[in-house]
């Protein structure tokens, strides 16, 4: 990689660094003006999260998130977005615990992919109504995707009350059927780290492979810069539309299934965590739509959200996390906006002045 | 502003003298002298980038010049705004109108001036107002109709009833008449007279030669940023006229080694395309019968606007035709999606290199493999042959001389020739059967012009074949072996370069009819 | 041989057709003679099932109750877009109305309860304003980084300010519940008109009760339904009411409204006639902040007595589709607004009464339907002609609805809105796209 790339990437990461202490010191003052001390904050933040059960902890509450980053990013390559991920992964959720139930003849690791694979196909179904919506009818995908989250929290909690409900015993808990052992997705560290992060970290591989490396991807890449020079290219771009949105659903099925299959092994309506999908795109903003980046936000997001559990002791609300998270989406993008056109100037003198001098790197004599 | 008594015995709306305007790398006008009478029709021809609307633009207070002086009704002004030109009495009709849609007529007009008593709008007051102005000038609308409801004629008289709202005396029009339709025209041109009955003075800028005959007072001629001589319609030709717009000198053709060959790379067939716009539909090309041989380069000129560009995109697959076939290769592609089309051997080199064949923040070997990502060589399996594109890239920045520190630079980085080069470059590389080059050197130094046009002839002499538009008569001249004319969607005559002079290429241009040959 | 004419006199003027009377009306006319036929559509179907909750002045004041934060949340979406800004953050700043309405309304009282709920949408408005004007940040993402902010913000001020703190009947608060309030806001009802808000049919009703009473069609309908308007009328209500036709003379008639609109159609225009369109995006989103900011007030002082955490309910979003359904204008958002509450107030109130609503449905989409055939639009015809089947069909089987389906009715409805009537649809031409002065020359 030539010094060049390496300054521009250092440029970028260094933005998103710059926003994440904004948004501390923004967050130090809200803590001062509300009679709390910053510093003794971030320092109890700091030692939890060295502690190994708060690490795993964070691992846990960073696999959704890595899904649901990627799962924005696709869209976001296509200058789509992908707000519906939140309908999407609820449905897949439902879904998914529902037909889990059905199959438990099948053996554990074959019970495990049908039921993953149902997620995808699932979050992929919904996303596609925003996807017909916005090719057939031009329906601006942004109010879409809002509609059809709200239509899915209602659709999954009809489908739900009326059909599949299932009282344990004398639990309280009122959940779908429990899936049984054959289909759950196993404890690395019992109780503490399940095993689904890897198969996050093997879709963040995929998500690089597919946008980054492949001849797919980069046609959805050219569709996102420049549509106008795509379609002059022959890349048609309605069906990129089509395929992003479908690519984002898949994707997005995958959120809820650590805590279906992992975690609750049943669906319901109380427990379902939401929420995933807005913290997705925060994920996806501040890791810049790359891989790394990706997961370095969802860990860095699962990390906060973890430590602070240990500010109750200090008697400190956990939820300045929060804001914290809020924040540092906010300035991401304004730091991005005002950045991006220092960095792209200065690129454009660096290579006038190396053309100039004959700096080539290609041995050309100019 | 000065406080003098205006001199009313002074004959002048308006005077220019020695102006000079420059832009980074280019200079637009160069001592420029115009004088324009009050109460008369003065129109501004020349060619495309000859300079007139900057000069408008100038005469406006949307930028000042570098050097020169303006004066109005006989006062020396220097206008740091529009705002400023506009207390003056002047008023500009751009030639891309800026109306509000959504708005009705009424509030177009009064917009940013709209009579108000506390803040509340007074509306009869303001429909008195612009009601008298309009019957004014003859024009029919309903002041309460919301924009989009009218045609483009229609429009135009919004925008000329917005500049007489805030007063003023003297109009600037910018290609009025580029996209009326002639009963639309023949109505802006009765306005027109009506106003300068009233005792405005109007300034229009136009490439049309027959309306400018027509309607105006004076004429004055500018070509490559400066005044070539003021005229009056009774005191010229239509031809002379032409030929002081386009210049006298074209370079001589020349003469080829190879021959044309007898296969045809492209046939258009009667192909026309409609555009239903707001109120209206029209033809943007009617009937454009072209032949490209193996081996032959056909010229398309014209000045910008007048079909060439939705020729290209209706050839390429991205304007659909309403009538008329498209063949390649004695294949008939006319409902084939793009990519067919480009993988059936249609190569293209866009207008605007920046909306239609760049992605300027990826590197450049992405922007090298855009369009060809499916052959071979840059593929391993699904996935990007990252290096091999690389070499590819590396190859047309070596063969097609692209300044540039490495491939990996993003394009926005590399200079306006630069992009160019590197765009030819890709399109060549690919060996297509049919070149389509719009204005395939705009914004290239002479040295990397002559490079091109080497590479380009090159290509024709192995058997490409080649549809060239360009606005720049020299390099038309220098390839073609033949030159069609477009004028207004339509194709007004066919030439060979030999028989091509300066006045009928200016007649062509500007709109008479080739007689069909007996 | 042509016709002589005697038989042109035998044979009569020409009819009109009853399409050309249609389209010959204003649109004004053509919006009350549609209110009108409806209203008497409902009256007849009221009759026929008995059903009296669909035309009761308890359900139009549940349906008030419901649609006013609805309303509140498109008027402030209405603001934001007519000046050139997409707010999706309508959500975001509503909850803030909330905390700030539950806060003040417990401290010190309700109307300074709804000052501060209006603050607190006025501070996310202004973030919004800062990202999207000053830095040209996507709206979208500004919209949302908003709504994240807020659902944190109220969360953690709450556990600051509410936690174990004293309310109004003992009520105590805690990280997702303010303290209940001290005081409500007032209603108003003209009991010598409409009788007790409490009233019941059996205990000798008087005024226009008495009439809605009688069960007489058409007449006790009306008389229903202008109960509902002149009883239990919260002041905040009429507040939110005036504040429709407020917003419509502001846009529409005065010097500041035009500009504000220009602003929001085409700013470079505006910008080249001298209106200051930066200025104005400011002041726009400031409105629109506070308008969310009351919703959110309202929500937490007139519906309820108390800040609860996730009172919001995506109301913020059913703003953004009221305001889509009202083409971007007022009276629209109105109708949309009080449209969507109102099954959801039937339903609350006597959920027997939805198969009558069913009914209703089905047979103005048959209207439609046939109106589509007279203008021999076939999809159209053939789509609604379904649709209204499919409701016959519910009203034949279904008792109940569930509580769930209905309340993902806006929502539904809307998609259909904007998928059919995509082209008849207005926003204002250069929503959501970023601006730079001077970016035209």
């Amino acid at each position: 990689m030539d010094r060049q790339k390496l300054q521009r990437i250092g440029v970028t990461a260094a933005s998103s660094v710059a926003a994440v202490l904004f948004a501390l010191v923004i967050c130090g003052i809200i803590l001062l003006l509300t009679g709390r001390s910053p510093s003794h904050v971030y320092q109890t933040m700091w030692d939890a999260a060295g502690e190994r059960r708060i690490q795993y902890d964070a691992i846990q509450r960073a696999t959704p998130l890595m899904f649901a980053g990627c799962a924005v990013a696709l869209g976001f390559k296509m200058n789509l977005f992908n707000i519906g991920v939140e309908g999407q992964y609820r449905i897949a959720a439902l879904v998914t615990a529902i037909v889990g139930t059905r199959i438990g003849f099948l053996p554990a690791p074959l019970h495990v992919a049908v039921e993953l694979a149902v997620a995808c196909v699932c979050g992929a179904a919904w996303a596609g109504i925003a996807a017909f919506l916005k090719v057939r009818r031009g329906v601006n995908e942004v109010i879409a995707t809002i509609m059809l989250n709200a239509i899915a929290i209602s659709l999954a909690a009809w489908l739900f009350n009326t059909y599949f409900r299932y009282t344990q015993g004398n639990s309280q808990n009122v959940t779908t059927r429990p899936i049984p052992r054959s289909g759950w997705m196993p404890d690395i560290v019992k109780d503490q780290l399940n095993g689904f992060f890897i198969v996050a970290l093997l879709v963040v591989f995929a998500y690089w492979i597919v946008v980054f490396k492949s001849r797919f991807g980069f046609r959805l890449r050219a569709s996102g810069h420049n549509d106008v020079a795509a379609k002059t290219s022959g890349i048609s771009s309605k069906r990129m539309i089509v395929t992003a949105l479908l690519l984002s659903g898949a994707v997005a099925g995958f959120i809820g299934m650590q805590q279906t299959l992992g975690d609750s092994h049943a669906y319901s309506s109380q427990g379902f965590v939401d929420g995933i999908g807005f913290l997705g795109i925060a994920v996806a903003l501040l890791g810049r739509n790359h891989p790394i980046g990706i997961v370095l936000s969802a860990l860095l997001f699962g990390l906060l959200a973890a430590s602070a559990t240990k500010l109750g002791l200090i008697k400190v609300p956990q939820e300045i996390v929060q804001i914290i998270e809020g924040v540092i989406v906010l300035s991401v993008v304004i730091v991005n906006e005002a950045s991006g056109r220092w960095v792209d100037k200065r690129t454009q003198q660096r290579a006038a002045h190396a053309v100039e001098h004959h700096l080539t790197q290609l041995g050309v004599t100019a | 502003m000065t406080t003098a008594e205006p001199n009313t015995e002074q004959p002048y709306a308006v005077e220019l003298e020695g102006i000079e305007k420059r832009f980074p790398g280019v200079i637009a006008n160069h001592d420029v002298s115009l004088k324009v009478r009050k109460g008369t029709i003065h129109a501004i021809v020349g060619e495309n980038g000859a300079g007139k609307s900057t000069l408008m633009k100038t005469l406006y207070g949307m930028h000042q010049p570098e050097a020169g002086t303006i004066h109005v009704n006989g006062q020396q002004v220097h206008f740091k705004s529009p705002a400023e030109a506009i207390a003056v009495g002047i008023g500009m009709v751009h030639q891309h109108f800026m109306l509000a849609d959504n708005l009705t007529v009424l509030e177009n007009v009064i917009l940013g001036a709209e009579p108000a008593r506390r803040g509340v709008i007074r509306h009869a007051e303001g429909t008195a107002k612009v009601a008298a102005l309009a019957k004014q000038i003859g024009a029919h609308v309903d002041l309460d109709a919301p924009l989009s409801a009218l045609g483009v004629g229609q429009r135009q008289r919004v925008e000329i009833l917005k500049v007489l709202y805030r007063g003023a005396n003297i109009l600037i029009l910018d290609e009025p008449t580029a996209v009326l339709v002639p009963q639309e025209v023949d109505e802006l041109f009765e306005t027109l007279k009506v106003l300068v009955a009233g005792g405005a003075t109007v300034i229009f800028i136009s490439h049309k030669l027959d309306e400018v005959l027509a309607v105006s007072d004076e004429i004055t001629v500018i070509r490559q940023g400066t005044t070539v001589g003021t005229v009056t319609p009774d005191s010229i030709t239509r031809s002379r006229l032409g030929e002081m717009m386009v210049g006298s000198e074209l370079p001589k053709p020349i003469p080829r080694e190879t021959k044309i060959g007898t296969a045809v790379r492209l046939e258009v067939n009667g192909a026309s395309a409609k555009v239903v716009g707001p109120g209206s539909q029209k033809y943007v090309f009617q009937d454009i019968d072209i032949d490209v041989h193996e081996g032959e380069i056909v010229g398309i000129a014209g000045v910008e606007g007048n079909g060439q560009f939705e020729l290209c995109e209706g050839i390429l697959g991205l304007m659909p035709l309403t009538a008329g076939t498209i063949v390649l290769d004695a294949k008939d592609v006319t409902h084939e999606t793009v990519r067919h089309r480009k993988d059936a051997g249609i190569g293209y080199i866009p207008f605007d290199r920046h909306r239609e064949a760049l992605m300027l923040s990826s590197p450049l070997w992405e922007n090298t493999m855009l369009g060809r990502e499916s052959q071979p060589k840059f593929n391993i399996g699904p996935l990007i042959n990252v290096r091999g594109s690389q070499a590819d890239c590396r190859e047309i920045i070596h063969d097609f001389d692209v300044r540039t520190p490495g491939e990996n630079v993003p394009a926005f980085a590399l200079s306006g020739g630069n992009q160019q080069k590197l765009i030819v470059g890709r399109e060549l590389v690919n060996n297509p059967s049919v070149l389509i080059a719009a204005h395939p050197t705009r914004g290239v130094d002479i040295g990397a012009q002559n490079a091109i046009w080497a590479r380009l002839r090159t290509a024709r002499d192995a058997g490409m074949g080649v549809l060239l538009l360009s606005a720049d008569l020299e390099e038309l001249i220098a390839l073609s072996d033949v030159i069609v004319v477009m004028f207004d969607g339509m194709i007004t005559a066919r030439l060979t370069p030999a028989q091509a002079t300066p006045e009928l290429l200016g007649l062509y241009m500007t709109g008479t009819r080739q007689e069909a040959a007996a | 041989m042509s016709l002589t004419q005697a038989d042109v006199d035998l044979a009569g003027p020409p009819r009109r057709s009853a399409a050309l009377l249609w389209s010959s009306r204003s649109s004004r006319q053509r919006i009350l003679i549609s209110a009108a036929l409806t209203f008497l559509l409902l009256s007849v179907v009221r009759e026929k099932t008995g059903a009296y909750d669909l035309t009761s002045s308890g359900t139009v004041t549940a349906t008030l109750h419901l649609a006013l934060p609805i309303l509140f949340a498109g008027l402030s979406g209405l603001w934001a877009e007519r000046v050139g800004i997409v707010n999706i953050g309508i959500e975001g700043m509503m909850i803030l109305g909330t905390w700030g309405g539950g806060f003040g309304a417990w401290k010190y009282g309700p109307w300074v309860g709804l000052l501060f709920a209006m603050i607190g949408g006025m501070i996310g408005g202004m973030v919004h304003a800062l990202a999207t004007v000053r830095f040209n940040v996507d709206h979208v993402i500004s919209g949302f980084s908003i709504n994240l902010l807020a659902a944190g913000a109220v969360r953690y001020l709450s556990a600051v300010y509410f936690v174990g703190k004293k309310g109004a009947h003992g009520g105590v608060g805690s990280v997702s519940l303010s303290p209940p309030q001290k005081g409500t806001i007032p209603e108003i009802t003209l009991r010598f008109i409409t009788d007790r808000a409490n009233a019941s049919c059996l205990t000798k009703p008087s005024g226009l009760f008495w009439v809605e009473c009688r069960r007489w069609f058409v007449v006790s309908d009306a008389a229903g339904i202008a109960r509902g308007f002149l009883s239990q009328m919260s002041l905040a209500t009429i507040l939110g009411l005036g504040l429709v036709p407020i917003t419509a003379w502001i846009m529409w008639r005065t010097r500041f409204g035009l500009r504000l609109r220009s602003s929001g159609e085409a700013p470079s225009a505006a910008e080249s006639l001298g209106v200051k369109v930066l200025r104005l995006r400011y002041i726009a989103m400031a409105v629109s902040g506070a308008m969310a900011g009351l919703g959110g007030g309202y929500l937490a002082i007139v519906t309820n007595t108390q800040y609860k955490e996730g009172m919001t309910a995506n109301r913020g979003y059913i703003g953004l589709a009221t305001m889509i359904f009202g083409n971007w204008r007022p009276t629209g958002l109105l109708g949309g607004a009080a449209l969507f509450s109102y099954s959801d107030a039937l339903r609350l109130r006597n959920n027997k009464s939805i198969p009558a609503l069913l009914l209703f449905v089905g047979l103005i989409l048959l209207l439609f339907s046939v109106s589509a055939i007279m203008r021999q639009r076939w999809v159209t015809a053939y789509f609604t002609g379904g649709a209204a089947l499919l409701f016959f069909v519910l009203y034949a089987t279904v008792h109940r609805l569930s509580d769930d389906l209905t309340s993902a009715a806006p929502y539904i409805i809307t998609l259909i809105v904007l998928a059919s009537a995509s082209q008849r649809l207005r926003p204002p031409a250069f929503s959501g796209r970023p601006y730079r002065p001077g970016d035209s020359h």
